[in-house]
């Protein structure tokens, strides 16, 4: 027995070392603070989006191009279709007129100014469509299961059978007559959301088994009121990301159509028409169709951009790709 | 196998009666008159108007004419077109056209987009990465007609190095700018897919296991890193379908080639109603048929789709 051991003719025992009494409060290191603003995931992306250039960046260029739509004014002096001189016809740049001028002899940056609010209503109405038309449908066939899944998916597989340019070059073949800003969003917009329905749907499909689903049942709130207030703001995410990079979609869409030729009419200002017009003096004056491109690339690159950041602050699958 | 082969096939029966009615339905609803159309100014007796009516069943009602128009897609007849040619004889000359743009370009997004996504995936955060993630987020934002001028002006008309229109009999030398051009497209699209999908892959235990037995890593990454990533790559390749259609429309129409695309694209820019919703509609058949090869090969591919 180690007692029994006479201390005083064993050798000297080597010092321990002993930790300083250290009494960390247990708060301290508690990770869940009980006080303090509850997080989620809107507040988690928030501040993942806010440490991101690439948010900034993008946030500012669509800033800039919102601000250009609403006030074209400020950028340009020349009103839309007014003041082009044949003798300008793919004139080199002047004074006042930085970018030269369009076979028509237009110049070139005004019509470039006035385009922007073209693509982007289009690309707004489009979205507003495609996300009233995707949220209704993956809702209601995410929600309710049974028959009315099978019906709204089929009606959806429908849609989705039809590439949404090939739907809207028909649609617009039909209606050459009626072809404006909103006409053109109907077309695109019509043949468009059955992609949201599906990642709505499969997203609900996920969510609706949680247990706040079930408590909201077990309390005797109404099924109906449990898809639009807990189920769909919490499957909602995923639907965000695509509903931006389908507003890219849009623009993109919209400026083929003009490219094709039954897009909007020559009067009215779209990058696509003047694109589609300058094709013909590639050779001799590449710049007409330059710039144009560049300012569609432009807008649509700023939303494809804003899209690609918010998914990544929202899916954590994809952060932790980064 | 069987079980789910049958069950895809009837699934897409009301896909195609749904596809063609809303196609139909839209041309239905076309202003105008088609025989006034037919004829101009110079309208004939109203004799010849009523049989002209009574041989294309304008008379009857909307429903009998959409199932005179799927009997005659069932039977492989997708009427005339505007300057009296059989859609047939046009499919028949420009059709192999196409197909041999549209397997160049799958061809080449396939072979670069797979090996840039690999590359990426596999040194995820190394500038290869970094500069691979840019360079198709610049792609995806750039519209194939802006992609496809760009490569025309600077490739094929400047520097010279490819023609910048594709000459009669459509040679595979002139047909490589048009397709690196519908390549660029999905390209992007197949790095992200391929490099997210090989991440994953490399996370997994068999992947662990296959290291710790000792393996090389030039085994392991072609074996069983890449071979069980492709497979969302492959089913990429039908929904991305679609897409190829309408940049090959695009495509054909810029370089001039002479495929199903351009015949589409110069009725369109002709305002040739009927021509378009039978290119349209052909198109659209052709969509559900790859895709629906493509969900059959996926079956094949991944056990786990059979028997859910």
């Amino acid at each position: 027995m180690p007692d029994s051991i006479d201390t005083t003719t064993s050798k000297p025992r080597p010092e321990h070392f002993v930790a300083p009494l250290e009494e960390t409060p247990l708060e301290a290191i508690d990770t869940i603070k009980a006080e303090g603003k509850p997080s989620n995931l809107w507040i988690d992306a928030w501040a993942d989006l806010r440490r991101r250039p690439m948010f900034w960046i993008s946030a500012a260029l669509i800033l800039i191009i919102v601000f250009v739509a609403l006030f074209p004014g400020l950028f340009t002096n020349e009103p839309p279709n007014s003041n082009c001189q044949l003798a300008n016809s793919n004139g080199a740049p002047t004074e006042g007129h930085p970018l030269g001028f369009t076979r028509q002899g237009c110049d070139v940056w005004s019509r470039i100014v006035h385009g922007a609010a073209t693509s982007l209503s289009v690309g707004i109405i489009v979205t507003t469509l495609v996300f009233t038309l995707g949220v209704l449908f993956g809702a209601f066939a995410g929600f309710y299961g049974g028959w009315v899944d099978g019906l709204l998916s089929r009606i959806g597989d429908i849609f989705f059978s039809i590439p949404y340019i090939l739907a809207a070059v028909v649609i617009m073949s039909v209606l050459a007559n009626y072809r404006n800003v909103w006409v053109i969003s109907l077309a695109i917009g019509v043949f468009a959301w059955p992609v949201t329905a599906r990642v709505l749907r499969s997203e609900i499909l996920r969510v609706k088994n949680s247990d706040y689903v079930t408590a909201a049942t077990a309390i005797g709130v109404s099924r109906f009121k449990i898809m639009w207030a807990h189920v769909v703001p919490n499957s909602i995410a995923p639907v965000i990301v695509i509903t931006t990079i389908a507003l890219a979609g849009a623009i993109v869409a919209e400026a083929t159509l003009s490219f094709l030729g039954v897009g909007l009419p020559t009067n009215i200002m779209s990058w696509g028409n003047d694109i589609a017009q300058a094709q013909t003096t590639l050779r001799t004056a590449p710049q007409v169709l330059i710039y144009p491109s560049i300012a569609l690339s432009l807008t649509v690159f700023s939303f494809i951009m804003m899209g690609e950041v918010i998914r990544d602050a929202l899916d954590p699958k994809a952060r932790a790709q980064r | 196998m069987l079980w789910y082969t049958g069950k895809r096939l009837l699934q897409v029966i009301p896909v195609l009666l749904g596809a063609t009615f809303l196609i139909y339905f839209m041309v239905f609803a076309m202003p105008g008159d088609p025989i006034a159309a037919l004829y101009g100014d110079r309208p004939p007796a109203p004799g010849v108007i009523e049989q002209i009516r009574e041989q294309y069943h304008l008379n009857d009602p909307f429903i009998v004419q959409y199932f005179y128009y799927l009997a005659g897609i069932f039977q492989g007849d997708f009427g005339v077109t505007y300057s009296g040619q059989s859609v047939n004889d046009v499919l028949a000359r420009t059709f192999p056209v196409t197909i041999r743009l549209a397997l160049l370009a799958i061809f080449f997004e396939m072979v670069a987009g797979i090996f840039v996504g690999l590359v990426s995936g596999l040194r995820k955060g190394g500038i290869f990465d970094a500069t691979g993630l840019g360079v198709s987020l610049v792609l995806i934002s750039l519209p194939i007609f802006v992609i496809g001028f760009v490569a025309q002006y600077f490739l094929g008309i400047q520097l010279g190095w490819f023609s910048p229109t594709v000459g009669a009999g459509a040679p595979l030398e002139d047909l490589i700018l048009p397709a690196l051009v519908l390549a660029s497209i999905s390209f992007a699209q197949i790095v992200r897919l391929t490099r997210s999908s090989v991440i994953e892959t490399s996370g997994l235990d068999f992947v662990r296991t296959a290291y710790s037995k000792g393996l090389t890593r030039r085994r392991i990454v072609p074996v069983h890193i890449l071979r069980n990533s492709l497979i969302p790559v492959v089913t990429y390749l039908g929904t991305d379908f679609g897409t190829l259609l309408v940049g090959a429309t695009v495509t054909e129409g810029i370089f001039n080639v002479p495929g199903v695309g351009r015949t589409l694209y110069q009725a369109i820019l002709r305002g040739e109603g009927p021509t378009v919703v039978s290119f349209v509609t052909i198109m659209v058949l052709l969509y559900l048929v790859v895709n629906l090869l493509v969900d059959l090969l996926y079956a094949v591919l991944d056990p786990r789709i059979r028997y859910a």
